[in-house]
This record gives structure tokens, sequence and C-alpha cells, in this order.
């Protein structure tokens, strides 16, 4: 290799670099030679990291998930079978928790979409330097505050002596007893998440010239029909993206649903988590854990035709 | 009490303990005979034990639940005998298992084992025999924790017992003007939307329990040894009670919250939750035992098989079965000492804590609990008919899901 012999004729003879001083800086010529060895360099470190430690671990999951646990012993066995798969996808039980924890992915989404947009579109084309500032703050700030201080923020509003039926008896009206329910776990997952759709949608409408929007108007569009056929798909890519998290973040989660869920609120998470942590059963633990996997690999597929990778 | 050393982190621990303990595998015996339970003899009963306590060694090295070693009670001890105390928590039976392979390797002298992780210490020869003459206070234990099934075995005592808790019946007093005797309440329509279980598949255990005594016909005489038919006859059960559940709890005091709240009148609770929600003020009330009995977990010390500091780990298994010492751990964990001496430190720290955490209970008080252990293939009968663990687990996540 050149390169390295041009480093070697560098070097004094007990193999030290000589001092500075000389013609050129030995490294800077190298990369100057071989443009690639930098960035072969620069992300050797990251992608060796990414690849031992991330890829390694994920395939190691995979792997164990073809295995099974001798009932005698609780002892792995290394026997390449589809048991777990075969259970996972033939059980009511596992069925209803996935198309649970979907389910409410899902409605958390498509909540926290409706609820972002209007909010982005008035930082992004409405609000002053100064509101956007604030407003962004706002978004921002609750993400200061632990997760867990937030959830129990959240039960406090919720539960049966809770503000939200002292408000509601306040005024006369019937108790809502949503506290520990399905409710109260999509009323709580589209708050946690929802600085996670704002701030896409916002970037990306931001990008929408308001020139298209005054060209909207000077060819008769009003302020809606601009914003259907002219915002809107422009910032779908953003909304695409800000999916990606709420989705995702709330098909991985396991923690809500112990706190703020009722009986009857267990996601793909808590089964894995019972499986791995108490009856110490990796292989299940491991076929359930593929299957957000698979999941989230069909919805990336879906959200880069709907263009939500050049957003990010 | 001395709520202090208190946190959701000493709980949270608890909670991980009440699944974990079911995961050994472990063989079944009967748990109230004087000595120990009869069984298969581990590798290590032939090892003597030592017969007397020499100098500390300066070092003692322990994996234990967190909190197990507070500093109330080891910087006393370290100033008296110049063991210098190492700890090692753990956060699962099965890393205490995992820690002390190979008896500890050289590096662990003790470890504050549950019911369950005893047997699978024991028999993968991890711990050795311990000698009970050397523990003044030993005698001083209630008679069942001198010498119980999980950690006695043929009459060879494999650690000494230290604390444990039961499982009790925690109900509002407004909503149940007479106090409920039976777990029955638990299963009945009419509390629907008003009942809290612990989210855990020893529940089922619970519910074996409780059909043991309504329906004799299932001829259920361990909880934790059930046939198919036995076994599928509580897990109906609690697939009935699912929809009068109103949340089933992970954490002491999400149960806390729960009652204090309003949104339920009735649940499977421990004494620390009574205690917690009566010192708050809330009209709540237990049964324990109620008429069909309770269930309930307790931990040893246990000494590593390659124990570098056997000295001073005698040492301090003396210092922890003092009452005091007891008493101080009993407070800060809220838990019930085995030392029955105890009740008096108990009352000094804290007046009424003695009988609100049973430690005074009479021994008739334990045939009335099922003490955890792992429920695994092999029955008591040497038949391989039982539901293991593993089982237990996908039967309980099909009832709660």
């Amino acid at each position: 290799m050149a390169g390295g012999l041009d480093l070697d004729h560098r070097l004094t003879p007990t193999g030290r670099p000589r001092p500075k001083g000389g013609r050129a800086v030995p490294f800077q010529a190298l990369f100057w030679r071989l443009p690639w060895l930098r960035s072969v360099i620069l992300l050797l470190p990251p992608m060796a990291w990414f690849v031992l430690i991330y890829l390694a671990s994920l395939v190691l999951l995979m792997v164990t998930a073809f295995w099974t646990i001798d009932p005698f012993t609780s002892q792995i066995v290394q026997a390449w079978n589809l048991d777990n798969f075969r259970v996972i996808l033939t059980n009511d039980t596992y069925h209803l928790i996935i198309g649970r924890t979907v389910g409410l992915a899902a409605l958390v989404t498509i909540t926290d979409a409706i609820l972002a947009f209007p909010f982005a579109y008035y930082m992004a084309k409405v609000a002053s330097r100064r509101t956007q500032t604030i407003l962004f703050a706002a978004v921002l700030l609750p993400l200061w505050a632990s997760y867990l201080a937030r959830v129990y923020a959240w039960i406090l509003i919720l539960n049966h002596n809770g503000l939200l039926n002292w408000s509601l008896q306040s005024i006369g009206l019937p108790p809502a007893n949503i506290g520990y329910t399905n409710t109260a776990m999509w009323v709580v997952f589209s708050y946690i998440w929802l600085p996670f759709m704002i701030i896409p949608t916002y970037a990306a409408l931001e990008r929408v010239p308001d020139s298209l929007l005054e060209a909207a108007a000077d060819l008769g569009a009003r302020r809606w029909r601009a914003i259907k056929d002219v915002v809107l798909p422009l910032a779908m890519p953003g909304v695409v993206a800000g999916s990606i998290f709420t989705f995702s973040l709330t098909l991985g989660d396991y923690i809500t649903p112990i706190l703020v869920g009722g009986a009857g609120s267990s996601f793909i998470g808590n089964v894995v988590y019972s499986n791995l942590g108490i009856v110490n059963n990796v292989p299940f633990a491991a076929a359930l854990g593929t299957v957000p996997i698979v999941i989230m690999a069909i919805y990336l597929l879906g959200a880069r035709r709907l263009g939500a990778f050049e957003a990010l | 009490m001395s709520s202090a050393v208190f946190g959701p982190a000493a709980w949270l621990r608890r909670g991980c303990l009440a699944a974990a303990a079911l995961l050994a595998v472990t063989a079944c015996g009967s748990t109230a005979a004087p000595t120990g339970s009869t069984r298969a003899q581990p590798p290590t009963a032939g090892m003597t034990p030592q017969s007397t306590i020499g100098a500390g060694e300066g070092q003692l090295n322990l994996v234990l639940w967190d909190g197990y070693a507070d500093k109330s009670w080891v910087d006393p001890f370290t100033a008296a005998t110049g063991c210098k105390v190492s700890q090692k928590p753990a956060g699962s039976s099965d890393e205490m298992v995992a820690l002390m392979k190979d008896g500890g390797a050289g590096q662990y002298d003790m470890v504050s084992a549950s019911g369950d992780a005893d047997l699978r210490l024991i028999y993968s020869g991890d711990v050795k025999p311990m000698n009970t003459s050397l523990i003044p206070d030993w005698s001083n234990f209630q008679t069942y924790f001198q010498a119980p099934g999980f950690n006695t075995i043929n009459g060879i005592h494999y650690g000494i017992s230290l604390q444990w808790g039961p499982n009790t019946l925690l109900y509002n007093t407004k909503k149940f003007a007479n106090k409920p005797t039976s777990w029955s309440v638990l299963y009945d329509p009419a509390n629907k939307g008003l009942i809290t279980v612990p989210d855990n598949a020893i529940q089922i255990a619970d519910a074996a329990l409780y059909l043991s005594k309504t329906t004799p016909s299932l001829k259920i005489t361990d909880p934790y040894e059930l046939t198919q038919t036995q076994f599928d006859a509580a897990v109906k059960l609690l697939k009935d009670q699912r929809p009068l559940i109103k949340k089933y709890w992970t954490l002491p005091t999400d149960e806390i919250s729960l009652f204090q709240n309003g949104d339920v009148q009735v649940g499977a609770a421990w004494p620390y939750q009574t205690i917690q929600l009566k010192l708050a003020g809330a009209p709540v009330d237990e049964t324990i035992p109620p008429t069909e009995g309770a269930t309930g977990w307790a931990d040893t010390w246990m000494l590593a098989t390659k124990a570098p500091h056997p000295n001073c780990a005698y040492l301090w298994t003396k210092w922890v079965s003092t009452p005091n010492v007891q008493a101080k751990q009993a407070l800060s964990f809220g838990e019930t000492p085995v030392n029955t001496k105890a009740c008096g430190e108990m009352e000094a720290l804290s007046p009424g804590s003695c009988a609100q955490y049973h430690a005074d209970a009479p021994g008739s008080y334990f045939d009335t609990i099922k003490f955890w252990k792992t429920p695994i293939a092999t029955c008591d009968d040497g038949s391989n008919n039982c539901i293991p663990y593993l089982q237990w687990q996908a039967a309980w996540t099909s009832i709660t899901a």
C-alpha cells in the first residue's frame, strides 16, 4: 500500500514520528492522497460499535428465539425449532396483546398528528418570532422532566378522587372513571409523545415557502384550500416522520401500561419483561421481541414511500 | 415506623423478589417439620461447620437485597468486630444464584437468599452447613424459622433465617362494615371494579389455596404443586376474577395510592401497605390470615462454600440475629423478624409495630402460611405431573391479558 509506505518513510529509525517543522504534516498528506481513508477512520469506531454491540446483540436475540427452554431444569435448550413463533401466531392471548399494542400505537399516532398539526402550523406560519420561541420552549420543557414524574402526574389527574373527577363533579357532571383503563393509557401516551410529533411537523411546515401560499392566494385559493392542497402535501413527510417516533415509542413502551393501565392493559413489552425478568424464558421473550421489529420494519418501509426520511 | 430508609427502590426489588422467588429449580418438601425437609442429601452435607468463631478477618463480602445491610446496623458491627462490610446488592434471586456460583468463588462470604433460591444454592453446593450453636439468638427464633424446609434439609442447617412476610387481605372499613374473613371477597362479583391483586403469577397459588378449601374435590394439598386439573381450575377461577379487577398492582406504593384515592376497596396486600395506609389515616384494615390461610415469603443468610472470611460471616449472622438489629431491619424494610425477642425492640422503636407486623405470632400462625417455593414439574410424590413455573407465567399472561 503506497500510503503505508509513505508513512514509513517519515518515521525515524526508532519508529517515532519526526518532530514537526518538516515539509507537510504526514497524516494530512496521506488523507489528501487517499480521500477514502478519512471516511474510513472517521466511521470505523462508530461502525465497529454499531456492528459489534448493537447488531450482534440483535442477532443473538433473533437466534435465541429459535431455541427453547427445558421445563424441568429451566435451562435453555439449543434445539432449533419454531415453537415460540407457533405459540405467538396461534395463541389468542398474544393476538390480543399484539393487537392492543399496535392499535393503541396507531391511535396515539393519529391523535398526536391531529393535535400537532394546527399547533405546528401556528408556530411555523402565524406566530411572531418571539411567540415562536416561547412555544418552542413550551413544547420542549416537559421533556426536561422525568418520564415517570409526568406519568404519575396523570395518575393524580385521572384517578377516582383525582382532578378530573373533582372538576366534573364540581360542575355537576357524573364522574368519568377512566383511571386505570385503556382510555387512560391513550390519553397519557398522546400527551407524552406529542412533542415528538410537533417538532418534525414544525420543521416540515417551516420549509414550505410563504411564496407558495401567496401564489395560491393569488390564484384564488382560500386559506383552507391552500392548506389542503399546498401545505398539507408538503408537510406530510414531516407528519409521517413524527409518526415514526410516536408509533415506535408507544409500541415499545411497558411502563405506562404498568402505571396507568388497568386490568387487561398488557403490552408486548410487558409480556417480554415478565418472560425475561421472572421466568427467565429468554427464547420466548426473544421471539415476542421480534414482533415489534417486524412491525416497525413494515412501518418504516411505508414511511419511506411517503418521503418521511427526507423530512427527518 | 422509621420509614426514612424506605424507598420505592426497596419495594421494586421486593416486587421482583415476589416474582423471582418462584424461579428456582427446586425440589419440593414439607415445610413445618422441626428438622426441615427430608430429601436427597446436598453435595456439601458432609462438610462439618466450624465449632467456634475465631478472630474476624477484617473483611466481609455480602451478596444481598438492597437495604439488608443498612448503615445504622453495619457501622456498629464494623466498630465492634473490625469486619469491614462490602455489599453486592442483587436484583433478583437469579442474580444471587449467579453471583454465588462456584461457592462464591472465594470472593463472596454470604448471601441473603429467598425461599426458592435457597434450594438451588444448596443443591449446587454453593453454600455449606452452618453451626446454629454459634448464633446465640437462634434459640429465640420462632420455632418454624429455626428449621424451615427451604433452608434445612435432613436436619442440616444451610443458613440462618432472617425475616419474612405474609400476604394479607386488605379492605376499606367503610365499604366493609363487617370484617371479611375469607378470600372469597376477591372473587365476589358484588365487588366488581373495586378489587386489586398483585401482578404476579404467584396469584395462581393464592387461587389454588382458596380452592383447596372451597372445592375439596380437587384434592389440592400444596398450592405450589398443582396437577393439570387443579391448575386449570385455579386459572379458571382467576380468569373469572379478571373482570372484577380494577388493577393488578406492581409496587406496594401503587396499591397504597389505589386505596387512598378510592379506586379500590379490597385487595391482596402485605402488612406494609396496611401500616402505611393507617398512618395516612385511610379507613383500612387487614385480615390475616383469612379462613383459607395465606401465602408468604422468607429470607435466609447463607454461608458460601468458599467463604474467605468465615469468622466475620458468623459474627455478622450473630449480629443480624440480635433482637435490636432484627427490629431495625424489620421496620426499615417492612418485614417481620424471626427473633421473637425482637418484639420489645420494635415496640421501643415504633409502638404497636410488633403486633402490626405479627412479630408476636404464635407457632400455630405459621401452619396457616404457605411459604413460597418454586413450582416444578416433579411433584412431592415423585411423579412428573405437576405444572412447572414456566407454564404458570404463561397462564398468568393469558389471565391478565
